[in-house]
């Protein structure tokens, strides 16, 4: 079983993000699982939520300590929260930010992964939401996913011209991820 | 006896239970003093004083009547006095 | 007309597995008042019926009082009646809860369970429906989404056999399940219609033929129909058990009758809990088989009726039974599901003399991890040795000290 924190603030849809992730994990044929940390939702405040993918059926009910995979959306989160905590020593943490890796000087063993996502968001969808890229990156940087199954979840999710540009920008930040 | 699965039964049974017989006093309705203005309707608790049929004052209906003696206190004109019923 | 609702496995939100499954039993009647963390439920159906594709009637009320009120007409009319709250929106409901029992009307509502206030919370324990377990409502406890899909049919079956004619409870826990996105498999309306018939309620309100509903009746009687409801009760056990194993034929799936049981065959310690802490418990328990302590899991899915004899077959070998319980009895120092076994294993007129070890968890939304777990299962393994457990305990307290 792998297990998934995603960070962000209110209103930046990691728990959008999170249920996106375990509806394409499903589509690729595993068993997933997507829960809020259900805090008291305000914009702006830190929000957390999980996500399980497993080759088995999901009964772990706890929250999520020892993340195989982290997901920052907002990389000022750093400051405030732990965001590594419990990082397992060989898994990944993925960070939204236009400053590379070392810069960010997290204290975990783990491998660290950024990516401009923001920037990417307002050129291809046109709104800083990011967490369809940030689904993207890490569909490409950790294998876990496929990118056409985020694709198709963003799609069934938002209909319409939102939903392309989203899907693009999943792609292009696969690739970007894939690549480097 | 045998009950229903649940508390249903019939409505108005109230109506089967003449309350009458528990009266000392008997509203006695002087129909020469009353005006016809119905404060002994209103104020009856259980309902049971009614204008007569046809005409413009008003009785009791003494299968229920508990002799209470609200419409005699109530009656502005004192056209309805509470005397001791025979029985 | 609900063919318009989609079916079969995906992935969706807890809260639209439950509406739908709902919205599949062709409900004549839904009153409900939003409150988190029911809401979703309620949207959901809101919005099935504003679209048109189911053909309930969706009656808006000013208060939870109201909701259970206006099922209670209802259902006293015949309707098939659905509702969902938690909380002190239940709390508001207790009066009516107690009338829709003592009328035996099969309304059949969704408990999305939090905590009671005070302090406001918004999390999941399971405070406000074991409040209520002595108003007359069959309580079914269930573990995943999908067993809160399956269970809310069983629910109307269960409820409305005319030898049990009770209101039913189905409690998820709130945020855990309510909010949770897994796979789910929705139900196909033929296959519900063809599991679960037509409410035919063994009366019902007639203008023709007026009756009246939960009339008053004096000491001669009272007494007499309490102990009805507890032989509806108690007649409802087989019925539980019956309605799981009908459903499983008919749709291949299977959690239990009253109980349902993990490993405990040969086991020394058994972990008994309701809920969707159920699931956790069931990983701690391979993890802890594999390391070879022998423990089994026991799942509490009616808590009303209590299964005190199916417990007690099962804990009658055992060294040690470790109950842990999302709710507390203030005054007793335990929660209630603790209190009960003791009870039954006292009652029971045997010779099982194994010892009951209570811990308090999961109070208002406070996480259960897996190593809680194995902490309390290690203590567990002592008590198992000694045969003497001492008072229940109030498990990761973390600003006061026990």
């Amino acid at each position: 079983m792998k297990e998934i924190r995603i960070h962000g603030r209110g209103g930046q849809g990691s728990v959008t993000a999170a249920e996106l992730l375990a509806i394409a994990a499903f589509e690729d044929g595993r068993h997933s699982q997507a829960f809020p940390a259900f805090g008291v939702e305000r914009r702006g405040a830190p929000v957390m939520a999980f996500v399980r993918l497993s080759d088995r059926t999901i009964r772990l009910r706890s929250q999520v300590y020892n993340p195989d995979y982290v997901i920052v959306q907002d990389a000022t989160l750093i400051e405030a929260v732990d965001v590594a905590s419990g990082l397992k020593p060989d898994g990944m943490i993925l960070v939204n930010t236009e400053h590379s890796s070392e810069d960010l000087a997290l204290e975990t063993e783990a491998t660290v992964r950024t990516i401009d996502a923001t920037r990417i968001a307002l050129d291809i969808i046109g709104k800083p939401i990011m967490n369809t890229v940030m689904l993207g990156a890490f569909a490409g940087a950790s294998g876990e996913v496929k990118a056409e199954s985020i694709k198709h979840a963003v799609r069934d999710r938002f209909p319409g011209p939102v939903g392309e540009k989203n899907a693009d920008a999943v792609q292009h930040a696969y690739d970007r991820m894939v690549k480097s | 006896m045998t009950l229903p699965y649940a508390p249903i039964g019939k409505p108005g049974s109230s109506v089967a239970n003449k309350t009458g017989g528990w009266r000392i006093f008997i509203p006695v309705f002087n129909a020469e003093l009353c005006n016809g203005c119905g404060t002994c309707e209103t104020f009856c608790p259980e309902g049971i004083v009614h204008k007569i049929e046809g005409g413009d004052t008003f009785i009791a209906d003494y299968d229920y009547c508990k002799g209470c003696g609200i419409c005699a206190r109530e009656c502005p004109k004192d056209a309805i006095t509470m005397e001791l019923e025979e029985k | 007309m609900t063919g318009k609702l989609k079916s079969g496995r995906m992935v969706v939100e807890g809260s639209y597995a439950v509406a739908h499954a709902a919205a599949m039993c062709r409900p004549d009647v839904i009153s409900a008042y939003p409150i988190t963390p029911q809401t979703h439920i309620v949207e959901d159906l809101s919005q099935f019926v504003a679209d048109g594709a189911i053909d309930s009637k969706y009656i808006n009320v000013e208060s939870e009082f109201s909701a259970l009120s206006a099922l209670v007409g209802s259902s006293a009319a015949g309707a098939r009646t659905y509702s969902a709250t938690t909380s002190q929106g239940l709390a508001l409901m207790h009066e009516v809860l107690f009338n829709a029992a003592g009328m035996r009307l099969p309304i059949v509502m969704t408990i999305v369970n939090r905590s009671m206030s005070a302090p406001i919370n918004i999390w999941n324990d399971h405070q406000d429906s074991v409040a209520e377990r002595d108003t007359g409502w069959i309580q079914l406890y269930i573990e995943d989404a999908q067993e809160l899909v399956d269970t809310t049919v069983q629910a109307y079956l269960i409820g409305e056999d005319p030898d049990v004619s009770l209101p039913v409870m189905v409690c998820m826990d709130g945020f855990i399940l309510s909010h949770v996105f897994e796979p789910v498999e929705l139900l196909d309306q033929e296959k519900v219609d063809e599991f679960l018939p037509q409410f035919s309620p063994v009366r019902a309100l007639d203008p023709e033929n007026p009756e009246s509903f939960g009339m008053f009746v004096d000491p001669e009687y009272y007494m007499d129909f309490r102990y009805l409801v507890e032989q509806a009760m108690d007649a409802s056990r087989q019925k539980i058990a019956d309605a799981a194993r009908k459903f499983e034929s008919a749709f291949g799936r299977y959690y239990g009758g009253l109980i349902d049981t993990y490993h405990t065959d040969g086991a020394e310690i058994i972990l008994v809990a309701m809920g969707s802490l159920v699931g956790t418990l069931r990983d701690v328990v391979d993890d802890l088989r594999e390391k070879g302590v022998s423990v089994g899991l026991l799942k509490i899915r009616a808590f009303r009726p209590f299964p005190i004899d199916e417990i007690l077959k099962v804990v009658a070998r055992a060294k040690v039974v470790v109950v842990l319980d999302k709710n507390i009895s203030l005054g007793t120092g335990e929660g209630a599901v603790t209190t009960e076994i003791k009870a039954g294993l006292y009652d029971s007129g045997s010779d099982i003399r194994v010892p009951v070890m209570g811990f308090v968890v999961g109070l208002g939304g406070r996480d259960i991890p897996v190593g809680t777990v194995q902490r309390i299962v290690a203590k567990a393994k002592t008590v198992a040795e000694s045969g003497v457990s001492g008072r229940s305990e109030f498990v990761d307290l973390k600003h006061l000290r026990v």
